[in-house]
């Protein structure tokens, strides 16, 4: 019997957060994380609240702390979480928490919103789409996969601190995909919003982000890309 | 509210570079006053060096460094983990009056250095 212990919280009924515990027969299989939670919820207990969609990691709507580590449930193995026969589940670090492991991503959200994540070209659009070379377009490789999950920024400490001013890992992985695209002209622009202290500058590069990417991306590098585009508009 | 009116350049890029352009002076300095040390001093050898203004603007510049770098990484530190989100409304007394005190003490090691290398 697998121990499992979710973190539970109603706002409307409970005056603080608590973990409750469940024994689950998994059977010996190694199934995925997001299996045992509906094996919770189809067996135990029918209140536990969490987000789901896809089950195959296309989504992003299932990113939990699993034993410590963030990522997405439906793509992590208990082989890979379990430590000791116990997994602890707790909704991503950092965000308000609506309910159970369900948390309120406005923070993240409008980090996102705050980078402009579309191409902004003002030349007249050509008959057919704006053509990139195949070298233009392999510079978007590694950012554009991002599903917005959030697992990486709630890792980063910088982002709990300062959530409203710190784009976030996830914000600056896009921030990075568009300054990146040949297509798009507000590169200036873009920029010229990245270069007070807090945006950009309060990554100090401890990778919790990289780590933790359940589509192994490398946020840290895209900000470093960033870095290295200030320095070089600047000097 | 955190603002960035105490920062020390008021720019991230600026900050940033200046973080890692001081600490860079701070190893220089460091590694040749521990160098010095290594191949043994005595009073006269030391006064004699710090005597030429080689080493004069060396030193005025590791406490220049020594200034810059500590404000900025003491001034991230503050407006991480003092803040009214951490705190509530105090942290926002606290941190401008840490802020304000680490300042002026950086500022006075700086006055300090001077007169003692050339007073």
């Amino acid at each position: 019997m697998l121990q499992v212990s979710v973190y539970r919280f109603n706002p409307e009924t409970d005056s603080a957060p608590q973990m409750q515990d469940y024994n689950v027969d998994t059977g010996g299989k190694d199934l995925m994380v997001l299996d045992v939670l509906e094996m919770i919820k189809a067996d135990y207990d029918a209140s536990v609240t969490y987000r789901r969609s896809c089950r195959e990691g296309v989504c992003g709507s299932d990113g939990l702390n699993m034993n410590g580590k963030n990522g997405l449930a439906c793509i992590t193995p208990l082989s890979q979480a379990v430590k000791n026969n116990k997994l602890v589940i707790r909704p991503l670090p950092g965000l308000p928490v609506v309910r159970d492991l369900v948390v309120d991503m406005s923070l993240f959200y409008a980090q996102y919103e705050k980078i402009e994540p579309y191409l902004q070209n003002n030349t007249p659009a050509p008959a057919i789409e704006r053509l990139q070379t195949p070298e233009d377009r392999a510079k978007l490789d590694g950012l554009y996969e991002c599903i917005l999950c959030a697992c990486c920024s709630t890792s980063c400490p910088s982002f709990w601190w300062n959530p409203d001013r710190f784009v976030g890992p996830a914000g600056l992985l896009q921030a990075y995909r568009f300054l990146a695209d040949s297509r798009d002209q507000a590169t200036d622009e873009r920029l010229a919003k990245l270069d007070d202290p807090f945006s950009v500058f309060r990554c100090h590069g401890i990778q919790n982000c990289v780590n933790v990417c359940p589509k192994g991306l490398n946020p840290t590098r895209a900000i470093g890309h960033i870095r290295t585009m200030l320095l070089n508009r600047a000097a | 509210m955190v603002t960035q009116v105490t920062s020390f350049s008021r720019n991230g890029l600026s900050d940033w570079l200046i973080q890692r352009v001081s600490s860079l002076i701070m190893l220089a300095y460091f590694l040749f006053i521990g160098f010095q040390i290594a191949n043994g001093i005595d009073y006269t050898s030391w006064r004699a060096l710090h005597d030429t203004t080689a080493m004069k603007v060396f030193t005025l510049l590791a406490i220049g460094a020594y200034v810059s770098h500590a404000w900025i990484g003491l001034w991230t530190v503050f407006t991480d983990y003092l803040t009214e989100y951490m705190l509530g409304s105090i942290g926002n007394v606290v941190r401008p009056v840490l802020q304000i005190a680490v300042v002026l003490t950086l500022v006075v090691y700086a006055i300090w250095v001077i007169q003692v290398i050339w007073g």
